[in-house]
């Protein structure tokens, strides 16, 4: 919990200065609104947080979401497929996708730069002759499915605010990949892999099935991201979505404590990273700032984030070093 | 000029802590020209430690250091860089080399101070000086060749040249011989008495006392971070140091019962491994029994270890208990194969986890109930492992990287002892270890032995292949070049056999006595 006190400071800051100096920030529209976002992104985030945890990157979850996002009203409209085949499809798809990189990766030796940075190249190319570059959208029915992502649970007593239900797959994925990464032999190996993968399988660790787990875990979450984004906005272009989704999702993960260079992970800090991104979106607009900033505001946020990690670290172990003295 | 056994650095009460615990403290100690200083003592006594505030790398907490200037007279430095040793005229070679490998030698002994011409790098005069240094440590080698070509000997001496082109007096050398086999470690030692007579500081690092004993003027004995004492040439023996070192001698082992009528446990035939040179190698290794693999470095011991762990791709046929090895090295693991690997910072340890992740890798899963690690009793075997390789300090919660190497070392093999593998794999047990943890990690494999384990280990150092083997097989060039009985082992037979010599008289009457477990690379 400790590694997570940065990342909770550098939101809640950004929370404080967008409720005092945006005046809509506060409404439950707005919030409701955000935890959607935060949601979503969190999904896709926990998938680049895996196989970051590898020691690996994967550049390709943004045109991941796009295929998967872009074909499920593509099959469900165009084809008239029943949504029934069409999710484990899609899923499946998405599953089979981070199979293709895991094998890649581990078998062939390939750097996951490459790898994914081919798929990102590949899957919207894919996405976007597939559908003639045309865009997608549900025109209005599958209100039923949809719902998996538009729901809203009231809470007793409170008016303006409903929890969406993408709220749901998050707190499970949440729960399921925290008690994997944290309790089980699995984890405890992968994190082991990220952090010397020689030494692991030298010790008898299955290094190269872990790192291919995690790829497909990660393109599995991000078609899981695109399927739930697509009910959320009910249309898209393949040419534009999805588009940057890789490096929000990479991003929320090294603000919530993951390494670059592997073998550290927090659940709740990559959820508390995603989050942070979404507000600093919101805030660019509630403030009135120019729409074209974002970008520029969201590395500077990032920028300083880090570095501030860093620094924070390298206080604290001096601080134990002089305690100890 | 410098007269020889002139005082070139002095230091007094020198110390250092690491968050306030001392790693080392009070150490006097004065380094003259022209002479072999070798610090000696156990692992985590201090020995890195004092060598590292010698050369820069770390600062000293207590005390001060002073080195002689161009007129002899000591002064006060402050060696708070690498650099400033350098500009003091120290010089330290690492004990893990750190050439460049996508250099060549010239460029590497040049590294960071190229002459240069007009911005431009002035190539012919760099070589000419380069060839002129290697020359200065008996290589004769090309100073455009690649330093990733060169053998571990080779990079180990051109850093030695690269530390004398900066000008250096004294040379601070990390356990020189370490990775080195014994014809290289001789040529090593020829290089460092060269040195000394002219008139340069030579200080290093040994766990082997035989080199001490052989070039040393003047010993220093480190115990728990502080001076056992400092014995000069003449009043010390190998007894006296032993002493000093670990405060009683080592008692010699005592020879293991024969194995013969064990049943046959590992069947290695027709191995070809990745060695560059593989024959088809094939022998055996009995249930309980030790069997040393010797040879050069290079001569392909690693890789038949790494090979029967599948770590690396081979060919031919591996028998455990007489059902064939095949798959990866996790599904050869979960088969009771266990491997400690030669290069430790690498393959072996995870240096920024805590022990208890360390130590409990290898059998985590099996300690687990539906796949979920249960804390509380991984931290209790490993509390019991940690006593049993008797690894210091016994924190759990210790970062890994904090223990002195020979307790790392521990904790890779320990990490095998609650699976009680089937066979073990070792690939230089103890190198880098000092005495006394030698002792105890010879003695734990024993022990494994004892309980059923087959042992297959192979080293470089010969005398741990004569007290620790209960039968040897010699290799060369990839192929087997022979096999010995613990009683009919000795020093001069291995090497014979292990530089390319034919098979010497006992070894064919070995032959020909018919051992049923005999399999030389002629069958």
């Amino acid at each position: 919990m400790k590694k997570n006190l940065g990342i909770l400071g550098i939101f809640l800051v950004v929370c404080m200065v967008a409720s005092v100096f945006g005046q809509n920030f506060l409404t439950g529209y707005n919030l409701m609104n955000l935890t959607q976002r935060t949601s979503l992104f969190a999904i896709i985030s926990l998938g680049a947080g895996l196989v970051i945890v590898t020691g690996g990157i994967d550049l390709s979850i943004g045109s991941v979401v796009c295929l998967a996002g872009i074909t499920t009203p593509w099959l469900l409209v165009e084809h008239g497929w029943s949504p029934w085949v069409v999710i484990p499809l899609v899923l499946a798809g998405s599953a089979l996708i981070g199979l293709f990189h895991g094998v890649l990766i581990t078998r062939l030796r390939l750097q996951p730069f490459l790898v994914t940075l081919c798929g990102l190249l590949l899957y919207r190319g894919i996405a976007r002759w597939m559908t003639s570059d045309q865009s997608q959208g549900f025109q209005g029915e599958f209100a039923g499915v949809r719902s998996i992502a538009l729901a809203k649970f009231p809470i007793p007593l409170v008016e303006n605010y409903q929890i969406p239900a993408t709220v749901i797959p998050l707190v499970v994925l949440a729960v399921v990949i925290g008690v994997f990464l944290h309790r089980t032999v699995w984890g405890r190996w992968l994190l082991a892999t990220g952090r010397n993968e020689s030494a692991a399988r030298y010790s008898g660790v299955p290094t190269a099935w872990l790192i291919t787990m995690a790829y497909v875990a990660c393109s599995l979450l991000a078609g899981f991201g695109g399927m739930l984004f697509i009910f959320d906005i009910g249309s898209a272009q393949p040419s534009d979505f999805g588009n940057f989704y890789e490096l929000y999702a990479i991003a929320a993960a090294v603000l919530g404590g993951c390494s670059l260079r592997g073998g550290e992970a927090s659940v709740f800090g990559i959820i508390l990273g995603a989050a942070t991104l979404q507000v600093l979106r919101t805030a660019i607009i509630l403030l009135g700032l120019s729409s074209q900033l974002e970008f520029a505001v969201i590395g500077a946020v990032l920028l300083i984030g880090v570095t501030a990690d860093e620094l924070v670290r390298r206080f604290s172990v001096r601080r134990i070093e002089r305690k100890q003295t | 000029m410098t007269n020889t056994h002139q005082e070139l650095l002095r230091c007094s009460g020198l110390g250092r802590r690491y968050a306030g615990v001392p790693a080392l403290s009070g150490i006097d100690l004065s380094i003259r020209g022209g002479e072999v200083l070798a610090i000696v003592g156990e692992n985590g006594a201090g020995k890195s430690t004092l060598l590292k505030m010698l050369s820069g790398v770390i600062a000293p907490s207590d005390g001060d250091i002073s080195v002689a200037d161009a007129d002899g007279v000591l002064r006060t430095v402050q060696l708070s860089s690498v650099r400033d040793a350098t500009r003091a005229g120290i010089a330290l070679v690492h004990q893990e080399l750190n050439l460049a490998e996508n250099l060549d030698i010239a460029g590497s002994i040049f590294l960071g101070r190229e002459p240069a011409r007009f911005g431009f790098l002035d190539l012919h005069s760099m070589q000419a000086s380069a060839r002129d240094w290697l020359a200065r440590v008996g290589l004769d080698l090309d100073p455009t060749t690649p330093c990733g070509a060169l053998a571990i000997a080779q990079r180990q001496l051109v850093e030695v040249a690269k530390a004398l082109s900066c000008n250096a007096r004294i040379l601070i050398l990390d356990e020189p011989t370490s990775s080195l086999s014994a014809r290289e470690a001789d040529r090593m030692l020829e290089i460092m008495s060269e040195l000394r007579a002219q008139g340069k500081a030579v200080v290093f690092v040994s766990h082997h006392l035989d080199e001490v004993l052989r070039i040393a003027d003047r010993v220093i004995v480190l115990r728990d971070g502080k001076c056992a004492g400092v014995l000069e040439r003449g009043a010390y023996d190998r007894n006296s140091i032993e002493r000093l070192m670990v405060g009683r001698s080592i008692e010699p082992t005592e020879q293991r019962a024969a194995r013969d009528s064990a049943s046959v446990r590992l069947r290695v035939s027709g191995l070809t491994s990745a060695h560059r040179r593989a024959h088809p190698v094939s022998f055996v290794v009995k249930t309980g029994e030790i069997v040393g693999l010797a040879g050069l470095v290079g001569a392909g011991r690693t890789e038949v270890l790494e090979a029967i762990a599948a770590i690396t791709p081979h060919g031919g046929q591996v028998h455990l208990d007489d059902v064939e090895l095949r798959g990866n090295t996790a599904s050869r693991v979960r088969r009771g194969v266990a491997i400690v690997p030669e290069d430790r910072a690498r393959n072996g340890i995870f240096a920024a986890n805590h022990v208890a992740m360390n130590m409990s890798l290898a059998w985590v899963d099996r300690n687990s109930r539906v796949r979920t690690v249960d804390t509380s009793a991984e931290r209790g075997v490993v509390g019991k492992l940690m006593e049993r390789m008797q690894l210091r300090p016994a924190e759990p919660d210790r970062l890994l990287h904090t223990l002195s190497g020979g307790n790392q070392q521990k904790s890779v093999i320990g990490r095998w002892i609650a699976v009680s593998p089937a066979l073990l794999l070792l690939d230089e047990p103890t190198r880098g270890v000092d005495v006394a943890a030698r002792a105890e990690i010879h003695a734990e494999i024993r022990r494994l032995a004892d309980s059923g384990t087959s042992v297959l280990f192979a080293s470089s150092d010969l005398e741990e292949v004569l007290m620790l083997a209960d039968r040897v097989i010699v290799m060369h060039e990839g192929s087997i070049a022979g096999e010995f009985t613990a009683q009919e082992v000795n020093e001069v037979a291995i090497m014979h056999l292990a530089t390319g010599g034919a098979p010497s008289g006992s070894w064919t009457q070995t032959a020909a006595r018919g051992k049923e477990h005999r399999r030389g690379t002629k069958l």
